[in-house]
């Protein structure tokens, strides 16, 4: 299997990191969205934060990956923030339940001056 | 949701032939061509732009199960989408019928259940998401290798259309 590249804009605000994957995460997309969070967190700032603003479809692979680093982060004593969300994208995670598992926040703003 | 127990495949042979049937390679970068395929279709039937996407979403997630549990990610191997459509001024209204077939290995049905939402866990959503998403599903043996996957999605009906049929 080929896996497809996902292109992620990757910034540090305020001491945390802020990553900006765009297009559809689906499960193409998922292994190098998984590696780019999964080296995010490894780096270990206080805090990540995953702009969501130019997904505009995920399915249940994206779901595993956000999963998978919510656990990560929590092992690294990271703080792990999604922000940005679409409505449909949003629709997703309310589907799966998701939605309250999750810190999520409108803006990169918010995320990055929550407390 | 509604578990319904039909057997398309004897629709099929009576001469229900498929709107529109694709076959493709189990590569998840044709994904999304079935995606695009899914809400177009929708879409022109009638469907809002809510339930457009989720359908798309149900098709992805039972795609993605064929090419990883059915094929263990081998991405040459066939899959066939089959279609069939009614439009909102039908007398059964807006619907739309896929059926999603492999030669994959065979899975007992019974095993084909969502994970416990309670407990997030990074797998197992996609059978979940898909039993939410549509009305009646339906995962069937195909003879002499394979599964039959059938999926319906009936076009919510305006509040006014649903009073009227009592």
């Amino acid at each position: 299997m080929h896996d497809a590249a996902l292109p992620v804009r990757i910034d540090s605000r305020d001491g945390a990191t802020v990553l900006a994957p765009r297009g559809d995460i689906d499960m193409s997309r998922a292994p190098a969205f998984r590696e780019h969070v999964r080296r995010a967190i490894q780096s270990g700032p206080t805090r990540v934060v995953i702009d969501l603003s130019e997904v505009e479809y995920m399915d249940s692979s994206g779901l595993a990956t956000l999963v998978e680093a919510m656990r990560n982060a929590k092992q690294a004593k990271t703080e792990l923030l999604l922000c940005g969300l679409h409505q449909k994208v949003l629709a997703i995670f309310e589907i799966a339940r998701l939605h309250q598992f999750f810190k999520i926040v409108p803006t990169v703003e918010d995320a990055v001056s929550s407390a | 949701m509604v578990v319904r127990v039909v057997d398309w495949a004897m629709d099929w042979a009576m001469g229900d032939e498929p709107h529109i049937r694709v076959e493709l390679r189990s590569d998840p970068n044709y994904l999304a061509g079935v995606r695009q395929l899914i809400a177009g279709v929708t879409q022109r039937i009638g469907f809002d732009e809510k339930s457009c996407s989720q359908v798309a979403l149900a098709v992805d997630e039972a795609l993605a199960n064929v090419i990883r549990h059915g094929y263990g990610r081998e991405c040459d191997r066939p899959i066939w989408v089959s279609i069939w459509t009614a439009p909102a001024d039908s007398e059964s209204g807006a619907y739309l019928r896929v059926v999603i077939e492999d030669e994959a290995r065979h899975v007992e049905t019974c095993d084909l259940k969502g994970r416990d939402l309670d407990d997030p866990q990074p797998g197992g959503l996609g059978v979940h998401i898909i039993r939410e998403v549509m009305d009646e599903v339906e995962y069937a043996k195909r003879s002499p290798r394979g599964m039959r996957l059938t999926m319906i999605k009936h076009a919510p009906r305006a509040a006014g259309s649903a009073s009227a049929e009592g």
